[in-house]
């Protein structure tokens, strides 16, 4: 699974400003340990995908000092810490890859009794399929996969189907799709009629033909790019990350999206503690202060996602509150998915359908 | 006088950190992933080593791990033979030339290298893509020639996103890597070899192709094993530069190592493209020592 970046990177001056704050702030972090754990947390997340003064606040409310790395996609977060953890608390797995995780035995639970403002979160996020009872993870951001496109190409009715781009020919050599397996395969499933998920070799193999039968009709299978294609005028429609089309949503007053009726992938990214954290005491202070209200709302409109908390929700503006392509209606996330952890055998299917796609 | 063999603690102490740099950096990683191929997943996060062949079965019993190992050549030989084509002149001139022109010529080939492979293929994608510099460039051509009051309006070039394009990025990359060969060769090429072949008669062609060319044999031959097999590897160029069928077995591999949690299947893809590495080595040589057999 490759990423979205935030649609604020674009001013990269206020992005060195926020950069240049967050080391001051590290750098002067007075060295004050009064309790067991050392003044430290290590956090572990995507690029541009926290508020800009966060990790300096949270220094100053608790005298933590906060730093941070960052990962390009869950595979990587995932191989990084494959073979033992090399210091990270809190990182910040998708949904699909919490489970994931938590088959692996590679994260800590939760204790939430030290996690008061997780009362903050909206009840519906509250309880995960992927982790009953929240036991291991937290919510931080969610968001879709949806179709981008040009509003002078494309109809709105043409956006409303996944059709548009798996079966018809109107937009031939004009499509993006996503670069990897299972969102691929797993968007023709949804217009199938099929799950998302599934694990049928049967279905899975009729998606492979669909998308074998018109494959000269997509221009690439885009890993992260497909909105940059979009907006150079390369294609009309880009299957994407909402967050990525946002971005350059924001430059281009011509490029739209929307989630189609079929529906979409609908992703959850977490805040974990990984298994031999060095500081799970900090990291479970760290995770309560991301999910206050105050610190929660920064966040959100600093980097444009949506988010799962309610308090924080309420301070918002209704710019973003109203933004149907940060929240779809509810009768689009009705026919949504979350992706989830397929196993082995069905990894390796929907890997050896991918090999003689990109091979036809 | 010294000899070597006679000193056996010096020429070992000299031989330490190059035995030391192949073992723990070629030899043990390469084993590893060797064993790892006849592995089995246990668990998400563990392999085991059983010795089982079930990777090696899977890779040669689907025609399409072949099919895409069979297209990884053919597109890294056609990319070997342009840069080829391109580089010998461009070594020619290098060693040629003299003094501070030179120098120049020799950082202009080396100084790509000092950017980023990645930032360097997406300025590749800024310069080819349909309202890219090549397309621009045409487009006021056309415009200029006044040739859209005859044929209407301009068509931007498809130049991304094909087979064509992952070739002319190979090509772009790996360069230097035949350039640099080549040019040393042919930099000992005693010149008055070339002299003495005109003065006796014999064409500008011909003193290419039976001096020139004989004489610089190591410099092609080493410049197309640098330039051939990591083109076979590369999945970073076809993957940004290709449309949907541009996938080379670098990016089956990647992929299993990474999307599709599969170590041992990947390690057996790398050793069968190894295997076929080797074939084609070993082929040359025969080749190679067979037409000497004939030549006496």
């Amino acid at each position: 699974m490759k990423r979205r970046y935030s649609p604020m990177m674009t001013s990269r001056r206020k992005f060195l400003a926020g950069s240049g704050a967050v080391a001051a702030g590290l750098t002067f972090a007075p060295y004050k340990s009064f309790s067991a754990e050392e003044k430290k947390i290590n956090f572990y997340n995507w690029d541009t995908y926290i508020g800009e003064t966060t990790l300096d606040d949270f220094n100053s409310a608790t005298g933590i000092e906060a730093k941070m790395d960052l990962f390009a996609d869950n595979d990587e977060l995932f191989a990084k810490l494959k073979e033992g953890n090399p210091g990270y608390d809190v990182i910040v797995p998708t949904n699909d890859y919490v489970e994931r995780m938590i088959t692996a035995d590679m994260l800590v639970p939760i204790d939430h009794n030290k996690i008061p403002n997780f009362s903050n979160i909206e009840k519906s996020f509250q309880e995960a399929t992927f982790d009953p009872g929240r036991k291991y993870s937290l919510p931080y951001m969610w968001g879709t996969i949806a179709m981008g496109y040009r509003k002078s190409k494309v109809s709105a009715a043409e956006a409303d189907t996944w059709a548009t781009v798996y079966e018809s020919d109107k937009f031939a050599g004009r499509i993006a799709l996503l670069g990897d397996a299972q969102n691929v395969i797993g968007h023709a499933l949804k217009l199938l009629g099929f799950s998302l998920n599934s694990k049928d070799p049967a279905e899975i193999k009729q998606a492979e033909e669909l998308i074998i039968a018109h494959k000269k009709n997509f221009k690439v299978f885009a890993d992260d790019n497909g909105q940059d294609l979009l907006a150079s005028g390369e294609v009309d429609i880009a299957q994407e990350w909402n967050g990525d089309i946002l971005q350059v949503m924001e430059e281009d007053d011509d490029i739209t999206l929307n989630v189609p009726k079929e529906g979409g992938l609908l992703w959850q990214d977490c805040l974990c503690i990984a298994k031999g954290a060095p500081h799970p005491e900090n990291a479970h202070a760290f995770m309560n202060y991301l999910l206050d209200a105050k610190a929660g709302a920064a966040i959100a409109d600093y980097i444009q996602y949506a988010t799962p908390n309610g308090a924080a929700k309420k301070l918002m503006d209704k710019e973003y509150i109203n933004n149907t392509a940060i929240f779809p209606g509810e009768a689009t996330l009705a026919n949504c998915e979350s992706a989830i952890f397929l196993g082995a055998e069905a990894t390796k299917l929907y890997d050896d359908a991918w090999t003689r796609i990109n091979a036809a | 006088m010294e000899n070597w063999n006679e000193n056996k603690s010096t020429f070992w102490i000299f031989a330490l950190p190059g035995t030391f740099w192949l073992v723990v950096f070629f030899m043990i990683p390469l084993a590893i992933i060797w064993a790892l191929s006849f592995g089995e997943q246990v668990s998400l996060t563990k392999t085991e080593v059983t010795g089982t062949l079930e990777h090696y079965i899977r890779a040669l019993g689907d025609p399409v791990y072949l099919k895409i190992i069979w297209k990884s050549i053919w597109m890294s030989a056609l990319a070997t033979f342009f840069c080829l084509l391109i580089a010998y002149p461009i070594a020619f001139l290098i060693s040629f030339v003299r003094g501070r022109l030179k120098m120049i010529l020799l950082a202009a080939v080396i100084l790509p290298f000092w950017i980023n492979l990645l930032i360097r293929t997406y300025a590749l994608i800024a310069v080819f893509r349909s309202r890219g510099f090549v397309n621009f460039g045409l487009e006021w051509v056309y415009k200029t020639l006044a040739m859209d009051r005859l044929f209407g309006p301009f068509q931007p070039l498809e130049l991304l996103y094909n087979n064509g394009a992952v070739i002319l990025g190979l090509i772009y990359v790996f360069m230097p890597f035949m350039v640099l060969p080549l040019y040393a060769s042919i930099e000992r090429l005693d010149k008055s070899y070339l002299e003495a072949s005109l003065d006796l008669g014999a064409s500008q062609f011909k003193t290419f192709w039976r001096v020139s060319v004989p004489l610089t044999m190591p410099g092609i031959v080493s410049g197309i094993i640098l330039v051939f097999i990591p083109m076979l590897g590369s999945f970073l160029i076809p993957d940004l530069l290709g449309g949907t069928n541009a996938q080379m077995i670098g990016n089956v591999i990647e992929r299993q190592f990474k999307a599709a949690n599969n170590y041992p299947f990947g390690a057996a893809l790398s050793f069968l493209l190894m295997y076929a590495t080797f074939a084609a080595l070993a082929l040359r040589a025969w080749h190679a020592s067979r037409s000497k057999g004939n030549d006496v």
